[in-house]
């Protein structure tokens, strides 16, 4: 890459910029600051876009009773069954069974703050999802 | 406690050279992201569709976390300290410690809990490394390598970072120089890694890693939509471009990051073969951009996905023939 070729495609970085290597006119290397590139801004949408329908389908299946809110914030944590595990010390079974809303609603308060705690957040958060 | 030690941050292109880099010029050593990266031995090519990372599998363009610290130190006779920890508290006490004595100390941090992090790259990355060299006010000095300038963060939040869970967990690992020789000499330590890189990319008798791991990507890319779906298949490739470009490669997977070590090198062993490679690696880093552009366009819907693949495979073969040569020259020049 040539210092001129440097993409300076904005988008992804919140107003930082990143280094990237690059030959000067003479060949030689330097490291030059670059807003992001397309390419990348791509790719990186595709993967913000899967985890947004990760989250919609949580939601969805909340409200049809399917699963428990526990689903809607593990989404929105990029959390799967084991990374939760992992952050919880809850196994991977006591998991899902707080999955199932009937387990769920009879959790006592503590265990709630515990899950909480793990997303960042209030039990009294815990307790509730967006409607849509 | 007020500490604010006189630590000059450098950003640079990838965090652990970075830190690396910028821990050292602390310690009195004057050197370069890209030497750490080379001497490293950091250039690397592996697939492994047996480690998945959000369902998708882990393709890297630079050896395993922690290698080129360890490499980098080893070589140039640097006495390190590396340390993880069960008990969080212990670990923030023991950083307090340090940082008591005057020294600031890399720590392994998960990106996703780094609130000062670009909001759009917080996924569960846990291999970020970032050098603390103060606390003010409750709050932590960060130099962090990949960005512009200095920044701040909470006690919870770096004691979260640094006990970040699931893949490359960091359990605390906090890292540092204790002695740092006065005078090195480079020529050895620069041999040491090309070899090293020129063995890793063309001689391991392994299919998924190196050159033969570019072909395997290859072939396999070319099945993706057959295999896996449109939709999978489009995730698997932004997967890979993101691997290759996201924060922290220097652009087109460290090969330009590299490039800019073999015209170090070609200096510090004074051979002009060296600098003729580096622009050879260029012109490879080049394809690679080009993969990631058409693999980017097609993610987005913008050319006809069915003859993408081969094409975009295409490319990678002329990755792989290119770097082959590249590094069997490499092999063959008497250093």
């Amino acid at each position: 890459m040539k210092i001129d070729e440097v993409p300076n495609d904005a988008g992804k970085l919140d107003g930082e910029k990143e280094l990237c290597y690059a030959e000067d006119t003479d060949g030689n290397y330097v490291a030059v600051q670059s807003e992001g590139w397309e390419a990348k801004n791509i790719a990186l949408d595709q993967a913000w876009e899967y985890i947004q329908q990760q989250i919609e389908k949580a939601l969805k299946n909340i409200h049809q009773g399917a699963v428990s809110n526990l689903a809607y914030y593990m989404a929105q944590n990029q959390m799967d069954i084991s990374l939760l595990s992992q952050y919880s010390g809850f196994s991977k079974r006591t998991i899902k069974k707080h999955l199932k809303p009937k387990y769920f609603n009879q959790l006592e308060e503590d265990v709630l703050k515990h899950y909480a705690s793990v997303f960042k957040i209030s039990a009294a958060q815990l307790k509730q999802v967006p409607t849509e | 406690m007020n500490i604010k030690l006189d630590f000059t941050h450098h950003q640079t292109a990838h965090c652990e050279t970075g830190a690396t880099a910028n821990l050292l010029n602390f310690n009195g050593m004057q050197t370069t992201e890209s030497l750490v990266f080379g001497i490293g031995g950091g250039l690397f090519f592996g697939y492994f569709p047996f480690v998945k990372l959000n369902y998708v599998p882990l393709t890297t363009f630079r050896h395993a976390p922690g290698k080129i610290f360890n490499s980098f130190t080893r070589r140039l006779g640097i006495k390190v300290e590396r340390k993880n920890f069960k008990n969080q508290t212990q670990a923030m006490d023991e950083l307090d410690a340090l940082l008591a004595k005057g020294k600031p100390a890399a720590c392994q941090t998960g990106v996703y809990w780094l609130p000062y992090f670009p909001s759009a790259y917080r996924f569960h990355f846990n291999a970020h490394n970032i050098v603390v060299f103060g606390r003010q006010n409750g709050h932590y000095l960060v130099s962090d390598p990949n960005m512009d300038h200095p920044v701040t963060i909470s006690y919870e939040d770096l004691q979260r970072a640094r006990f970040a869970k699931g893949p490359l967990a960091p359990r605390g690992k906090m890292y540092y120089p204790v002695n740092v020789p006065e005078n090195v000499d480079l020529v050895k330590p620069v041999r040491k890694g090309l070899k090293e890189i020129a063995f890793n990319m063309t001689r391991i008798p392994f299919p998924l890693v190196g050159v033969r791991g570019i072909r395997y990507v290859a072939r396999q890319l070319e099945k993706w939509p057959q295999s896996l779906g449109p939709k999978m298949a489009a995730r698997y490739l932004g997967q890979l471009i993101r691997m290759q470009e996201e924060i922290g490669t220097g652009g087109a997977g460290f090969r330009f990051l590299f490039a800019s070590f073999l015209q170090e090198a070609a200096e510090i062993l004074s051979r002009r073969e060296l600098m003729e490679l580096s622009h050879a690696v260029t012109a490879v880093g080049d394809r690679w951009r080009e993969f990631a552009l058409l693999g980017a366009r097609l993610i987005k819907g913008r050319s006809q996905s069915k003859d993408v693949y081969p094409q975009l495979a295409g490319i990678l073969r002329t990755c792989a023939a290119q770097e082959e040569r590249i590094f069997t020259d490499l092999r063959k020049i008497q250093l």
